[in-house]
């Protein structure tokens, strides 16, 4: 049955499925009414978990860092700032290989301050070690839930993840979505079980200090177990699709794609809005079409070499910079066709900054200037999108 | 203690006063217990992968993180229904003190059943002798050189005692390795309080302080028979026991044995120094009723 809820609401009823032992968060907009609803599932004794409020993100992700070490399953969720400050909590989490799964919401850093929504946060910890998933809409966060669980938890890949999802558009919007059966979760997400956990019974050290004659072999492991969790995200999407009778894809995915020669690279909510824009530019005649990744970490590689190879030129839309050179997914993008023999144009839009809007507007805006690169070659390799030359 | 539960084959420099508090502190906690050290001295020096000198189950994350890494430990704990289980944090100062406190005041006020141990050897001496909000009143560290225009640290040791108690804490206590069966007693108390507890164990540095090889246990006593150490312990914020002094020694016979207190024996402005040191002394003698 579906249910028109709040997105932070659907994120909580997912997580209360997933049934963690423990909860650690710190308030930070727009993450709030996610946790929020957790805490109420606790003490209406929907949720059987310790939830604990704690004094700052680092303390939130470090604290899981010792519940997930005793053998806890482990959640939290944070955006933006507050992802910043876990920032060296990211890296050592991942590399104590603890699954943990966070709900990365997607917010820009300051300065200057701004809680709205962009993928800065999140783009600017692609190297943590941390799987990274990015959600389109509501229902397809609330399902990567229990998956990422899965994933993270599997023994071969023992690696955290971050579902992705957009800030306000995502977390405050109210649409219908159908929830999950807590049943079925728990059939299809066994409880935690690791084969390493703080007991006095036998006792272990864990986060011990590595010195180079160690160190790389530690990081090898830790990539290895990354290129696995690759294979397990198609896996667990299938089955998952299975189970619940919805599937998103594997690693990417693909909208009219068949004939594209225009093809935009984006992720996160704005794929719905491109696909709308794609559906009126279809009807126009124009052959246009679209590849949403979903996974950031590990990237696709592959799979959006298949899927972009006959388009005659690539354009990515992305909400981060990275300020000096480019923008994440435009330079990941060009780094994974060097390579190869594809030899297709790339352009790169960085848009939808600070939470200012990526319409159909600016998408059909985006596809034209693209379009013009298949006669003019490359002018600008990357374009900061929308900027307000009368106010600089 | 060779069936310690802290093995010996550590990396800790030969003369450590730590190690002694790890030892102690462990022999009373006992086997069933579980441990969080920050990073630090302890942790550099005990788990050098792929081995150990922990025989209980043990966690380091990050520097400033131990309290809530444990916080973490502990309602894992709760949650499995384990609540048998001592947890301890072991950290030094400088993590303690300075990086740490936040995590620390948090782990306190949400009132873990948690024992809070810091091995203090008054300044970041991991990294080299570098100040920290421990580190005493006109001590020489790297960061808090002497010279022309500077006697040492300009600052006194901050009270981190006085903050745990103004946090409600349950146990609160100050501890020496000089005095091994009070630290004992000390923290079996600690692990029987409903809620968090702080002990504070001066731990002599021998690199950092500069004093002679060997005398690592001297120096703790002396630091009490001075009077600059009062060993004291507050239950539920009231001062209820209190290490006596029976022949209190003048400051300079702790300063003077001590490489990090040398310049106030020829600088101009030395013996000022050491009288102000003095009547810090003086003072908790007043406060604590250290002397009968």
């Amino acid at each position: 049955m579906m249910k028109v809820v709040e997105g932070s609401y659907g994120i909580a009823d997912a997580v209360r499925c997933c049934s963690p032992d423990v909860i650690s968060v710190y308030p930070i907009t727009p993450q709030t009414h996610i946790v929020e609803h957790l805490s109420e599932f606790v003490a209406n004794g929907m949720l059987d978990c310790e939830y604990i409020n704690v004094e700052s993100e680092h303390s939130s992700l470090s604290s899981l860092v010792g519940a997930s070490a005793a053998g806890a399953r482990t959640y939290t969720s944070t955006t933006s700032q507050g992802l910043a400050l876990m920032f060296e909590v990211l890296f050592n989490v991942s590399g104590m290989r603890l699954p943990i799964v966070m709900t990365t919401v997607n917010r820009a850093l300051s300065a200057p301050l701004s809680i709205w929504n962009d993928q800065q946060d999140t783009m600017a910890a692609r190297e943590a070690g941390w799987i990274q998933i990015y959600a389109e809409n509501v229902q397809e966060a609330m399902d990567l839930t229990p998956q990422l669980f899965k994933i993270s938890e599997d023994p071969e890949v023992l690696t955290p993840s971050m579902v992705c999802m957009d800030g306000f558009i995502l977390t405050h919007v109210y649409e219908p979505v159908k929830f999950l059966d807590i049943e079925k979760v728990k059939e299809f997400l066994p409880p935690y079980r690791p084969e390493y956990v703080l007991d006095p019974k036998d006792p272990k050290t864990f986060g011990a200090f590595a010195d180079p004659s160690w160190f790389t072999e530690f990081r090898y492991q830790q990539y290895q177990a990354m290129v696995k969790a690759a294979k397990k995200i198609e896996k667990v999407s299938k089955e998952f699709e299975e189970v619940f009778g919805r599937g998103y894809g594997g690693l990417i995915d693909t909208y009219s794609m068949d004939d594209a020669e225009v093809a935009l690279v984006t992720m996160g909510s704005v794929v719905g809005t491109a696909k709308e824009a794609i559906d009126t530019l279809r009807s126009e005649g124009v052959k246009v079409g679209l590849v949403k990744i979903r996974s950031y970490r590990p990237f696709p590689e592959e799979e959006l070499k298949r899927a972009l190879q006959d388009a005659s030129v690539i354009a990515t839309v992305e909400k981060d910079l990275s300020i000096g050179y480019e923008s994440a997914l435009l330079t990941d993008l060009k780094g994974a066709f060097y390579n190869s023999p594809i030899r297709t144009p790339i352009v790169g839009f960085a848009a939808g900054l600070g939470g200012r809007d990526i319409g159909v507007k600016q998408i059909r805006k985006i596809v034209e200037k693209a379009s013009r690169v298949k006669e003019t070659g490359i002018e600008a390799e990357l374009e900061i999108f929308d900027v307000k030359q009368e106010c600089l | 203690m060779e069936d310690s539960l802290f093995a010996p084959g550590h990396r800790a420099c030969a003369g450590c006063g730590m190690p002694t508090a790890i030892k102690l502190v462990l022999d009373a906690a006992g086997p069933n217990t579980i441990v969080a050290s920050p990073t630090g001295c302890l942790e550099v020096t005990s788990t050098p992968f792929p081995e150990s000198s922990w025989r209980v189950p043990w966690v380091h994350s990050l520097f400033e993180n131990a309290a809530a890494v444990a916080s973490g430990v502990e309602v894992a704990l709760r949650k499995f229904k384990k609540t048998d289980i001592n947890v301890l944090v072991i950290g030094g100062d400088g993590s303690t003190f300075d990086i740490g406190f936040g995590a620390i005041s948090g782990m306190f006020d949400r009132g873990h059943r948690i024992t809070y141990v810091c091995y203090d050897n008054e300044a970041y001496m991991n990294t080299g002798v570098q100040r920290s909000a421990s580190t005493p009143f006109c001590a020489k560290t790297t960061t808090t050189p002497t010279g022309k225009m500077s006697l040492g640290n300009p600052r006194p040791k901050k009270d981190m005692p006085a903050i745990a108690v103004a946090h409600r804490v349950p146990y609160v206590a100050t501890a020496s390795i000089a005095y091994p069966v009070d630290l004992r007693r000390k923290v079996r108390r600690s692990l029987s309080a409903d809620g968090p507890a702080y002990i504070q164990v001066n731990a002599p540095c021998i690199t950092g302080w500069s004093f002679e090889a060997g005398d690592a246990i001297e120096q703790a006593r002396l630091a009490v028979d001075t009077c600059l150490l009062p060993l004291i312990e507050y239950v539920d914020g009231v001062l209820v026991g209190v290490k006596k002094v029976r022949r209190k020694r003048p400051v300079e016979d702790y300063l003077k044995t001590q490489g990090r207190y040398k310049h106030l024996f020829k600088a101009e402005g030395g013996a000022e120094v050491i009288a102000q040191i003095q009547a810090m002394a003086d003072a908790n003698v007043e406060k604590y009723g250290l002397i009968d």
